[in-house]
């Protein structure tokens, strides 16, 4: 069996379905948020290279250094902000985040 | 090489990009916390200032970049408006961030750096453009979000928006990569000619792409059922934050909505139109009902704002050049009277402590009659009362709805738009029937000089040398943007 573009764009949607499960369905704590996150930058980084090398274009690839370089700045604000959190509050569980209702 | 008819085309990003890098240092070299963020508040407003001043200098279309930045009419139009609401709330930082101890230089570093993101934002005409402006943007926003980094609702506010701000990018970084594999292409102008080909029009690739990419910038303006951050992350952050969240970074990610459904899939304009209705409505009806049982002004504008959101998609939803007009004058009407709004939230004070809810504002016509009447036009017309700026605003994206006959759409915008009414209204009796509680403390002279602005702009609205050029203003940008 020859693995073709259709193969890759299922793995691509199984993680990021997995990704998009992972924020809403995780009771834990935040960092379980951030890597679900990676996870759906990825699935994205899979479905640009697949397409650009079966559509034949380099564009895709270069979308996905960009979406590489952004994923990282975008994990290191995402921990800051953790840390920042944690010394108000103590906690990074997920059920903690509730000062704010209505 | 780059030659400098290109760097011309780009010079306001240009000195928002250089001033920023240039702010930062001048920040960090200098010994003086609080004078230093005083001054570099300051040069920041100034560089707003010369963006500002360097497109109003820009004429005719360009195009540079291989296809991916545009500047024409319709970008200039919002740009000016995002520099001014960008401005205005930097302008009203001072007193608030001097009491809590954070009139520190990093702030209008990231104003800056938020500023030139959505300037990028306004002019993508790539997906890979509209990827970057938008990350510029939103980074910079989860940050000053969660500025006042000892407080734990700040801190929560910026988790929460970071949180659901990169589910959001995900979403439609998704959405673009499966646009790019079905049209073979990121540029607009690629993905508009492949997508009027007649193989594509019962293509699932697109529509799914379309729909990923749409629910990612519904995330952006806060459009029902995307909006659950709006009221947390407006109500947690300082307050000079939210007046500067509820302005610029809505109209930058509407300007990206307008160019995106109107540049790149007018071709499938019937799938798109389905979409932005549903938005339309639920905002509008959240907007009207959640909003009334609030206690809290930051939370009742968050609502507000989302309900103002779904009545300028009700001029996408037309789909017209109207439409698209009276969009452009809702924007920037609602981006006056909001931060108005927010400047008088910032006068609402008694000593060093800031209050923020509405029983605070207890017969304020019997303590400060003029606070009181400025916040009573602003209430006016946020609900839409002849003769002030909030009716017109409505007046535009209303008229080009019932053209397109979208009947239904329209008649439930103006009952929602009744509703809302009510507690726009409540504000104004709470002010002017209640027994007074304490009184504020002396208001100070820039929230006070932005909110008099603001009233008059309001005001003077329906005098031709106001509201005529503004409307002559966004007809032209439209026309650049729709043919």
């Amino acid at each position: 069996m020859t693995i073709g573009l259709g193969h890759y764009l299922v793995v691509a949607a199984c993680l990021f379905t997995l990704g998009i499960f992972g924020i809403f369905l995780n009771r834990k704590n935040v960092i379980v948020i951030l890597l679900s996150i990676e996870l759906m930058l990825l699935a994205v980084n899979i479905n640009l290279v697949a397409f650009s090398h079966f559509n034949g274009d380099l564009v895709g690839q270069v979308f996905a250094l960009f979406v590489l370089t952004v994923a990282a700045a975008e994990s290191a604000i995402g921990l800051a902000i953790m840390v920042v959190y944690f010394r108000n509050r103590g906690s990074i569980a997920v059920e903690d985040i509730n000062m704010m209702k209505g | 090489m780059i030659d400098s008819s290109v760097l011309y085309v780009v010079l306001p990003e240009l000195i928002v990009a250089l001033g920023a890098i240039a702010l930062l240092m001048i920040g960090v070299f200098s010994s003086n916390g609080e004078a230093a963020g005083r001054m570099v508040t300051w040069l920041a407003i100034a560089v707003l200032l010369a963006a500002g001043i360097a497109i109003f200098n820009q004429s005719g279309a360009a195009t540079v970049f291989g296809g991916a930045f545009v500047s024409d009419g319709f970008t200039r139009f919002l740009k000016i408006v995002i520099l001014v609401g960008a401005a205005l709330t930097l302008l009203m930082t001072f007193d608030n961030f001097s009491r809590a101890k954070i009139l520190l230089f990093e702030y209008p570093v990231l104003v800056l750096l938020a500023t030139l993101g959505m300037l990028m934002m306004v002019s993508a005409n790539d997906l890979i453009a509209l990827y970057l402006g938008l990350e510029l943007q939103s980074l910079a926003l989860y940050v000053v979000a969660a500025f006042k980094r000892d407080d734990v609702r700040s801190s929560e506010a910026g988790l929460k928006y970071f949180v659901l701000g990169a589910l959001s990018s995900g979403m439609l970084l998704y959405g673009a990569s499966i646009l790019y594999g079905v049209t073979g292409s990121t540029s607009y102008a690629t993905i508009a000619s492949a997508a009027r080909l007649p193989e594509m029009a019962t293509n699932v690739g697109l529509t799914f792409g379309l729909v990923f990419v749409l629910v990612g910038i519904a995330f952006k303006i806060a459009a029902v059922p995307f909006h659950m951050w709006t009221p947390d992350v407006y109500q947690g952050a300082p307050t000079p934050v939210t007046a500067f969240f509820a302005g610029a970074p809505k109209i930058a990610a509407m300007a990206l909505l307008l160019r995106f459904t109107q540049a790149a899939v007018p071709a499938v304009a019937s799938q798109w139109q389905q979409i932005i209705i549903f938005l339309s409505i639920a905002s509008m009806a959240l907007g009207a009902f959640a909003a009334i049982g609030q206690n809290n002004i930051k939370r009742l504008l968050a609502y507000s704002s989302i309900g103002h959101v779904g009545f300028a998609l009700l001029g996408l939803a037309a789909n017209s050049p109207e439409g698209t007009s009276g969009v452009l004058i809702y924007l920037a009407i609602y981006v006056a009277m909001t931060v108005g709004a927010f400047a008088c939230v910032l006068c609402m004070r008694r000593g060093d402590h800031y209050v923020e809810n509405i029983s605070d504002l207890a017969g304020l016509a019997r303590t400060d009659l003029t606070f009181a009447t400025i916040l009573a036009i602003l209430m006016f017309s946020f609900a839409g009362i002849p003769p002030l700026a909030g009716f017109w605003a409505k007046w535009y994206v209303f008229l080009p709805a019932i053209k397109a006959g979208l009947y239904p759409l329209s008649v439930i915008g103006v009952i929602s738009s009744v509703i809302g009414a009510y507690y726009y209204l409540r504000i104004v009796k709470v002010m002017f029937f209640d027994e007074p509680a304490e009184a504020f403390s002396p208001r100070e002279g820039r929230p006070s000089v932005v909110m008099g602005l603001s009233a008059v702009f309001t005001v003077a609205f329906v005098l031709p040398l106001v509201g005529g050029e503004l409307v002559d203003a966004a007809t032209a940008a439209a026309s650049a943007l729709v043919h």
